[in-house]
């Protein structure tokens, strides 16, 4: 009884301690802005965009997830092959990682998009193909150029992982007589990805944050929504700031579960 | 795969042991550097082999040459009387021939490490049962088993779920230990144990091992304990430029050495 009310008060004084003056104006003044936001800027066309507004967000999470997912499958061969050779695999994995990390991704994307979309509308045998209905839309151009953006960015990441896992620890699989193929899948894609991990964390928020250049390929996720709202209603501000608050919440999320995933490793590594 | 048995000493199994390591004429290059230029060596089932000698004189590479963990320029590898095919690597040295048999052959050699090499990603007992299951296919519950006994042995029950990071270096290398007696080994390599340790924890190692020469296994040891190597080894071989300088029982060795060399050697040490 004695020590849980010992630890109440101490928590009770830690948050008076936190609570300083400096604090509590700075609170007042953020309460004072959402207060001003709500009452003095316009809000009535929020209904009208629900659920245009839930639909842009749904394709938003599945952009970054897929192309997240997809583009780290791509990049653990990129790296990987950079590190272990053979030159004829390792220098296009260079060549590729070069080029996409040299060239703006919105390049890429209107390339994609405008240059391989238009391309392939002159075949017949595509246009005929079961595959048509889906390539001419825009999601698969707009999925492609992020997987590709990602598995660029994240090969160089996985090649410096790869590089950095010590000799020792694949000598002693080696010399236990693991197969080569043993030796990377139970030791160094594993520990790797242990040392990329938070490198990972960063760039997959990095990614949230390029899902909007898809907008200007015409899919409809969360940004392309708030750009239709100030098209049709002439309102600039309000969707941009909404928006910044969905972008703020999913990162957010983000960032919890990279962490939890991140604290999922105990170890200090080499 | 029948029950491992921790406790069961392989014994010498009468007088005429037969060789559980047999090296001819071995040379190793590299590049310009003559390592070894000619070694023969032979390990007897039951015999402690201890090879000793100065800095760059090839006893490293000499034990590493036994598993192919290097590759040797050219001479004979027999392992258990299983010679290790061998073929040109087109750079005037050699390779395995068969990486299934080298393979096979790793796998019944407990190499224990100068700086441990236990895998950095797993427990301690994940480390021990790691290549029982995925080389040897143990059942899971078996290898866990007979881990938690070697685990007991070598004075390590309490830390099978702590990350090598956090164990000294005694303990790392004595989980190191118990990883090579996981495999059944034929025979222990062990490539200078003590080297990496804080002089404090050297004793704690050497018992382990002193314990395992007691119950007769096979093993080869590079090591710069000369009072241990008299203890534990029944033949200790001199190597000095990449050649045997001198071999015999440890008392003809260390008592009454003929080479001038090991006379050196042995003052310089003591």
């Amino acid at each position: 009884m004695a020590d849980t009310a010992l630890i109440d008060g101490t928590r009770y004084q830690r948050a008076l301690g936190w609570l300083q003056p400096h604090r509590i104006v700075l609170i007042l003044i953020a309460l004072a802005i959402v207060v001003y936001c709500i009452f003095a800027l316009r809000w009535d066309w929020v209904p009208n965009y629900l659920g245009l507004a839930a639909q842009g967000i749904w394709r938003t999470i599945w952009l970054l997830v897929l192309s997240c997912a997809f583009g780290l499958a791509l990049a653990i061969p990129l790296g990987f092959v950079q590190v272990t050779g053979p030159k004829i695999l390792s220098v296009p994995a260079l060549v590729f990682c070069t080029i996409i990390r040299g060239t703006p991704l919105l390049l890429q994307l209107w390339l994609l998009y405008f240059g391989l979309g238009a391309l392939s509308a002159q075949y017949p045998w595509i246009r005929e193909s079961f595959l048509w209905p889906i390539l001419r839309q825009a999601w698969p151009y707009g999925l492609l150029a992020l997987t590709l953006s990602y598995a660029g960015y994240e090969g160089e990441v996985m090649r410096g992982a790869f590089a950095g896992v010590p000799r020792g620890q694949l000598e002693a699989g080696r010399a236990f007589g693991m197969s080569r193929f043993t030796i990377f899948r139970r030791i160094w894609l594993k520990q790797a990805l242990q040392r990329a991990l938070p490198t990972l964390a960063g760039e997959t928020i990095l990614q949230l944050k390029a899902t909007p250049l898809v907008a200007t390929i015409t899919m409809m996720e969360i940004y392309g929504v708030a750009s239709r709202v100030r098209q049709e209603t002439y309102i600039i501000y309000e969707p941009l700031l909404l928006l910044s608050l969905v972008y703020l919440t999913i990162t957010g999320i983000l960032v919890l579960l990279l962490r939890k995933l991140e604290s999922r490793i105990p170890v200090r590594l080499g | 795969m029948t029950a491992v048995e921790v406790d069961a000493s392989p014994g010498t199994g009468g007088s005429a042991a037969a060789e559980a390591i047999h090296i001819e004429n071995l040379h190793k290059r590299f590049g310009p550097l003559h390592v070894l230029k000619g070694v023969s060596l032979s390990a007897r089932d039951g015999e402690v082999v201890a090879i000793i000698g100065g800095s760059g004189s090839g006893k490293s590479t000499l034990l590493r040459c036994i598993n192919c963990l290097e590759n040797p320029t050219s001479g004979i590898i027999r392992v258990n009387g299983e010679e290790i095919k061998l073929k040109p690597d087109g750079h005037g040295g050699s390779v395995p021939a068969d990486r299934r048999q080298i393979e096979r052959i790793r796998s019944r050699l407990g190499m224990v490490f100068q700086n441990f090499n236990l895998w950095s990603h797993m427990t301690l007992l994940e480390n021990i049962i790691e290549v029982p299951i995925h080389v040897l296919g143990v059942p899971r519950d078996e290898a866990v088993a007979t881990a938690e006994k070697l685990l007991a042995r070598v004075g390590l029950a309490e830390k099978r779920d702590v990350y090598p990071s956090f164990m000294s270096g005694g303990q790392q290398q004595r989980g190191a230990i118990a990883r090579a007696l996981a495999i059944q080994p034929r025979v222990m390599l062990f490539d200078e144990p003590t080297s990496a340790l804080d002089p404090e924890l050297v004793g704690e190692v050497l018992r382990v091992i002193g314990d395992l020469a007691k119950e007769g296994r096979t093993m080869v040891l590079v090591t710069h304990e000369m009072k241990f190597a008299r203890q534990v080894a029944s033949h200790v071989v001199y190597l000095y430029n990449g050649l045997v300088e001198e071999e015999g029982p440890p008392e003809q060795l260390f008592g009454a050495p003929k080479s001038d060399r090991l006379k050196q050697f042995l003052r310089n040490i003591h």
